[in-house]
């Protein structure tokens, strides 16, 4: 027992899920695994999601009102779980809030805290914007309720609250926030790309990396973290038309049995126009994202430095399968082609998006596993092992059951949201 | 500023104030840059001084100071030792690192294993290093499993010198 | 009047622009070293004195409490092998904490090279340990300020305060640091701070029989040390990423990396 404990106590972190192979330096491990892979995948789809609903409220792309008020809800859904596996890859998660009591600037980790929070302060009073009259009509109509339950007194009090006392719901009020609305959605694109572009900082700055290091890097992020973003959005919003369209149906929910409930016409409508237009603009950005790639692999292999012999073995003999046919074959060509060749519906447009946002989880995952897979001494390679079945805290956070918890909160927290602050709403009630 | 949009900033406020308030008394007084400016020496002050008061576990038996330490009280012995072959050798090396001794531990728990003189004993084939210079066997050829220290003498490994 | 006040402005440009040319030349290294008597530590490897016994990892892991099987390490040796059919063979099995008891070279995976003694060209080893470099990369990255540069150039990690996010591993181009399998904080050779403050050597420097480790006040022109790196040819690891290594190097070959 004692033994085992010490042996259990004893693990180096990282020797669980990284193998050497010829001379790799006694120190290096993969000690960047699969929750540093989720970290830019995660951040990319909520700047992604934000882009998207900007295109509405600043631009004024008025046929994207519904997929834009959807975005915006669900990143800011996204917004904690961007956090997440930062949190969780750290060895000292308590001390976690050291990054913003003394941040130290010249990190690109550090911005994260103040970058972070202002990205989550403008996009929660944008939604404040959108839904302050939808919280004060709430409110009141509980209000006026007589016998209320304890969860309608709850809600009661949850909705005051949300209102921060202000209960002018006449037109020019609402005029005003709408103004406002457009305001912070102009001030949030900049920090969105801000926030994603430093992630990409953060990797294309590590001088020791020869496959990370390229200024490049953020701006190969920002791109593809908008195209994943955009993806996911078109993604769950067909799911959620497809699934309001089978409540209207069979009229299963309470919206479904008012009288002015959109009938399934209108729901298949708004749907294909709406898909349509978005997969434009991911069709947009994915080119932008891959002709970025392929320009800095060609680069690379043109000017040929003196990491280009190891590199080239990485990229294009070990990790050939993950580069070439998963991400940029599966992820990125089949999609492309499928959305680009006419003919297009919204169920192709549907599979398109889940394969785009497989290659864009792809891309990162051979960015920040490729990058480790190759020792500091250039004369040895690193196999990185996903832990599948956890046998200790560590190879739980760091492993198969980790990542999925990182998936899956953000649809939990949708659904959360979603109670307050409704991604589907009428007319009348905000704008 | 009298419009109704303002209201989160004022959220926003309280939470800053409210973060700043807590940072006060989170975190250590002595942070600051040193010499070497913010990019370099950003840290808490008073860790110098926790890395100075680790404990010292080896005496000064290294090579710029040959077996002072230990000269002290084993002066004598200490005086023959460094004359032989193995004189270059620190002490420590294989009577393990002297901590406080002789309060505790009282004796040193020497290193008596075979491995430890096949550190620099093994026969290897490198004629361009250092090595060469040492004379090496064949861990598996040359008696396996019989502690060198049986036949030879570790502080006079001379040949003629054999037990 | 013009041209008075042309020559004249002339003049002046001319004279104020040879006051900093003249600060730059006529500038001896010696007599800043002199005038800046304050302490710079500096590590010194003679990699030619090496025999790969592997004591100092063995006394670095001890003094600093490095757990003796956890497969990291502060300071590591690497063998290298050249064959004469010009083939390059590079291992540092548990970073020869053990010394070098076995000629075959580890190749990783379990699996092992046995090298023809006939076929041996040239072969050495290289102690490594933190350069603690003038512009600590890992430093630099930190984002809580947990790490830093002392006043003396010893580079130290704050197990107080490190949140153990890694950035400072992976910005480090020696692979000097890692996390500590205890503690779980980033953790790095510290020049054994404790010792060197008290007066003594590090403990790897003391460790070695061979006088291969050597540490001396670079700030110092009476220093030994210093003496031997101003006459003899010294180099750095991997001086292409601009971190000014203070560990140098004699004999080094242009494979060690």
């Amino acid at each position: 027992m004692v033994e085992q404990l010490a042996q259990k106590v004893l693990e180096v972190h990282g020797e669980a899920w990284t193998i050497k192979e010829l001379f790799v330096l006694p120190n290096e491990y993969i000690y960047w695994s699969i929750q540093i892979v989720m970290y830019p995948f995660m951040t990319g789809l909520v700047a992604g999601a934000f882009v998207l609903s900007s295109l509405y409220h600043v631009f004024g792309v008025e046929k994207l009102k519904e997929i834009a008020r959807f975005s915006l809800v669900f990143s800011f859904a996204l917004l904690p779980v961007a956090m997440m596996p930062l949190l969780m890859h750290l060895q000292q998660p308590f001390r976690g809030i050291n990054v913003m009591m003394t941040p130290h600037f010249t990190s690109a980790i550090a911005a994260f805290g103040i970058v972070f929070s202002t990205y989550g302060c403008i996009v929660a009073t944008e939604l404040w914007l959108v839904y302050r009259k939808h919280f004060v009509l709430t409110a009141q109509a509980l209000n006026a309720q007589q016998n209320r339950s304890a969860v309608d007194n709850f809600r009661l009090l949850i909705f005051t609250c949300l209102t921060l006392g202000a209960w002018d719901i006449s037109h020019e009020a609402i005029e005003k926030d709408h103004h406002a609305c457009k305001i912070m959605a102009g001030i949030g694109i900049p920090v969105a790309c801000f926030l994603h572009g430093y992630a990409g900082f953060i990797f294309g700055s590590v001088k020791a990396n020869a496959l990370w290091m390229t200024p490049l890097m953020p701006v190969i992020f920002i791109c593809s973290a908008v195209v994943s973003g955009v993806a996911l959005c078109i993604l769950c919003y067909v799911i959620v038309q497809e699934f309001r369209k089978f409540m209207a149906k069979r009229k299963m929910a309470r919206w479904a049995k008012d009288v002015d409930a959109p009938t399934v016409e209108e729901l298949e409508g708004a749907k294909h126009m709406e898909v349509m237009l978005a997969s434009n603009y991911l069709l947009y950005f994915m080119i932008a994202a891959i002709t970025l790639e392929i320009l800095d692999l060609i680069f690379r292999g043109y000017t040929q430095v003196k990491s280009w012999d190891i590199l080239r073995e990485v990229i294009m003999e070990r990790d050939f399968t993950k580069i070439f046919i998963l991400q940029y074959g599966l992820g990125n060509l089949v999609p492309f082609l499928m959305m680009a060749l006419p003919g297009r519906t919204v169920r192709r447009t549907t599979i398109a998006t889940v394969l785009v946002l497989f290659g864009v989880f792809m891309m990162r995952y051979n960015v920040v596993i490729g990058g480790q897979a190759f020792s500091l001494s250039f004369a040895g390679f690193m196999d990185y092992h996903l832990p599948i079945i956890p046998h200790s805290i560590e190879t739980y956070k760091e492993g198969l059951l980790g990542a999925l918890t990182v998936i899956t909160t953000p649809f939990v927290l949708f659904f959360v949201i979603n109670k307050f602050l409704p991604a589907f709403l009428k007319e009348d009630s905000s704008h | 500023m009298k419009s109704h949009v303002w209201r989160p900033l004022y959220v926003v406020i309280a939470l800053v104030v409210g973060l700043l308030v807590f940072r006060f008394f989170y975190v250590p007084n002595d942070f600051g840059s040193g010499k070497r400016g913010f990019m370099y020496s950003f840290h808490r002050m008073s860790n110098e001084e926790e890395w100075k008061k680790q404990p010292v576990k080896y005496g000064a038996t290294g090579k710029e100071r040959m077996h002072e330490y230990c000269s002290a009280c084993h002066g004598a012995v200490v005086k023959v030792r460094t004359e032989d072959l193995h004189g270059i050798i620190p002490c420590e090396d294989c009577h393990g690192p002297a901590l406080n001794h002789p309060e505790a531990p009282e004796k040193l728990n020497i290193d008596r294993t075979r491995e430890l003189c096949l550190r620099c004993h093994t026969s290897l084939p490198y004629t361009t290093s250092e090595r060469k210079r040492i004379p090496g066997i064949d861990p598996k050829g040359h008696n396996p499993g019989i502690e060198c220290v049986k036949c030879h003498n570790p502080h006079n490994p001379r040949l003629e010198e054999m037990k | 009047m013009e041209r008075r006040e042309f020559l004249k402005s002339c003049i002046m440009v001319i004279a104020g622009a040879s006051v900093p040319l003249s600060a730059l030349t006529l500038i001896d290294p010696r007599k800043v070293l002199a005038a800046n008597p304050d302490i710079q530590w500096a590590f010194l490897v003679d990699t030619n004195k090496c025999v790969g016994c592997g004591f100092c990892v063995m006394a670095c892991k001890t003094e600093n409490d490095i757990p003796l099987d956890a497969n990291v390490t502060r300071t590591w040796v690497e063998r290298y092998v050249y064959t004469k059919d010009d083939r390059r063979y590079v291992d540092s099995p548990k970073g020869a904490l053990n010394g070098y008891t076995e000629s075959r070279i580890d190749l990783g995976k379990g699996e092992f090279k046995e090298i023809d003694p006939k076929n041996v060209g040239k072969a050495f080893f290289v102690p490594k340990l933190c350069n603690h470099c003038t512009t600590p990369p890992c430093t630099q990255v930190c984002p809580v300020g947990a790490t830093y540069k002392t006043d003396d150039g010893v580079v130290l990690v704050d197990r107080k305060w490190c949140i153990g996010c890694g950035y400072c591993i992976m910005a480090c181009p020696y692979a000097a640091r890692f996390f500590h399998p205890l503690l779980h904080v980033a953790d790095k050779c510290t020049f054994c701070y404790h010792r060197i403050t008290k007066g003594l050597d590090s403990a790897c420097v003391n460790a070695c029989p061979f006088g291969a480790r050597r540490m001396g006040n670079i700030h110092n022109i009476n220093d030994p040390i210093t003496q031997l790196i101003m006459n003899e040819r010294v180099g750095v690891l991997k001086d292409e990423f601009g971190t000014k290594p203070q560990a140098f190097y004699i004999g080094l070959a242009q494979e060690v990396r």
